[in-house]
């Protein structure tokens, strides 16, 4: 009797430290969020101005603005979502519809591979077959280099969103006649619509937030540019330039920028959120 | 009898596991056939073999003949989607596309493409919609989601949906198995009322629904077709002994 107590206690006590050891870790990992959301918004929120929304930098160590960074990086994800989001889907489509063969799962490990890819590498090869040839940096070639990196997170996410669509509808829309195309076109696509949307947004707010890719393909520029082949500024680029450059208001301005990225990112992940919690 | 399908020496396979043996079988226009027999006996493997409903799985394979108004369908260069137009097929769970119910019942019409004008599709949608006595419940709500109606509803809407491409023949696997009993009799009702017009497969785990509703019943057991006969014969003086066994429950 009393043996059985120690044991049960025994297992108590160890069951109250592992529980409180994944709460204390839990409570770690949300919190270094918080405190760096919280350290961005401190440092950056005192030099968020209209000015400082719309201005072009000015010469070097006098402050200015992000405007035609902010501008820059819309048209290159722009670029990159009008590109990778057509082939991602398409090719998510394909391997979940018709890609249960060995070419089916030679691309699925290639888009794997592709993931696990630093982003830098997609830079230095949009360098050499873009960049090269064309003679110089572009927002091309920016938007070029983020459509690589989104291409194959939509379409593995576009796959998995699909794989839920249960057969029973797809066997639905067969037994009244419809053709493998039209049920994969207008029945099962819709079916995953939501599921895709939040997968593209995601992968939106992911290549928004790269910087190596963009590094020596589109390059910067101080100026608004409204030409994609023109080097364009970006919002991680010209933080990047800011952080590293000697000045005090440079520093200021890039911790704003900073604070719009992050905020930008947070937005897409809440409107996520808020789409997925309607369906369940 | 004038027979509207007739099956002749069907074997079907799943890769090398043989799942039904040798069935021979015809269905006579405009009658209601019931499939009963135990849980895996292949009454539904059958059902799916005569819209080629099989053919999605990519390792079945068939041997001998369905034949359909003189045709058979297994013969090469069949149009499986003229098959299916013809065939209609409900399945055991409802499953309603992601559409409105509108969109739900046109659907079938649209990629056929059936209808002449808009004003074609509407009264097509709603002539499906009354002949699965549906209409009244949803005439007012028909641009809402299809997801939104109960189960029974959605039972029947996939009926209407069958309907709605004007086939000759309906497939039911189980039509009201995971319907209540007040659902179960709605859906029984119908089958009835549409043998007028159609020629109708159903198969059932439940021994009075097929006894209610069809004119011939069919007995499998283990891949084999025990007895055929009329569905009056088959519950009261069954020619074989483990059909009498498994009609009243014996075992099964």
């Amino acid at each position: 009797m009393a043996e059985a107590a120690t044991v049960h206690s025994k297992r108590r006590i160890t069951n109250l430290v592992m529980t409180s050891l994944t709460a204390i870790c839990a409570v770690f990992a949300t919190s270094v969020l918080l405190i760096i959301i919280g350290f961005i918004a401190y440092q950056g929120i005192s030099s968020l101005s209209w000015e400082f929304l719309t201005d072009t930098p000015k010469p070097v160590g006098e402050g200015g603005g992000i405007g035609n960074a902010i501008v820059g990086s819309a048209m290159m994800t722009l670029l990159a979502a009008a590109i990778g989001l057509p082939v991602g889907i398409a090719a998510g489509v394909y391997l979940a519809e018709f890609g249960k063969n060995w070419y089916g799962n030679t691309i699925r490990f290639i888009a794997d591979t592709l993931i696990g890819v630093p982003s830098i590498i997609i830079g230095i090869f949009i360098y050499t077959v873009v960049v090269m040839p064309m003679g110089r940096q572009s927002g091309l070639a920016g938007g070029l280099a983020l459509a690589i990196i989104m291409i194959p997170i939509v379409a593995r996410t576009t796959e998995e969103m699909i794989n839920l669509v249960p057969n029973s509808m797809r066997e639905g829309a067969l037994a009244l006649g419809a053709p493998q195309w039209r049920v994969s076109w207008n029945i099962v696509l819709p079916a995953a619509t939501s599921g895709i949307a939040t997968g593209a947004m995601l992968a939106i707010a992911r290549i928004t937030g790269e910087t190596a890719p963009l590094l020596f393909t589109a390059l910067n520029s101080r100026f608004y540019n409204f030409y994609y082949d023109q080097p364009m500024s970006s919002l991680t680029v010209q933080i990047y330039n800011f952080a590293t450059g000697p000045f005090e208001v440079e520093h200021a301005m890039a911790w704003a920028a900073t604070l719009l990225l992050v905020g930008f990112i947070l937005v897409i992940n809440i409107v996520v959120r808020y789409l997925t919690r309607k369906k369940y | 009898m004038q027979s509207k399908i007739s099956i002749k020496d069907l074997d079907f396979f799943y890769g090398k596991a043989q799942a039904l043996y040798d069935i021979s079988l015809e269905i006579p226009e405009r009658e209601v056939v019931a499939f009963i027999g135990p849980s895996g006996c292949g009454k539904s493997t059958f059902l799916r073999t005569l819209n080629r409903m099989n053919d999605t799985i990519p390792i079945a394979s068939v041997k001998g003949q369905v034949i359909i108004d003189g045709k058979d369908v297994y013969a090469p260069g069949t149009d499986v989607v003229a098959l299916r137009r013809k065939v209609g097929m409900v399945f055991q769970k409802s499953n309603p596309f992601p559409k409105s119910i509108f969109e739900n019942v046109a659907y079938g019409i649209r990629i056929n493409g059936i209808h002449s004008s808009k004003e074609d599709m509407n009264n097509r949608v709603e002539k499906a919609l009354r002949d699965a006595a549906l209409w009244d419940e949803v005439k007012d709500r028909l641009s809402t989601s299809a997801f939104g109606l109960s189960g029974g509803q959605q039972q029947r809407l996939c009926i209407a949906r069958a309907l709605a491409v004007q086939p000759d023949v309906i497939l039911m696997d189980e039509p009201a198995s995971a319907l209540d009993p007040i659902a179960t009799q709605k859906i029984e009702e119908l089958v009835v009322e549409l043998k007028k017009n159609y020629t109708i497969v159903i198969v059932t785990h439940n021994m009075q629904q097929a006894a209610r509703v069809s004119d011939r019943t069919a007995f499998f057991m283990l891949g084999k077709l025990i007895e055929y006969n009329p569905t009056q014969k088959m519950f009261t003086n069954p020619n074989e002994k483990l059909t009498e066994d498994y009609i009243t429950g014996r075992f099964g």
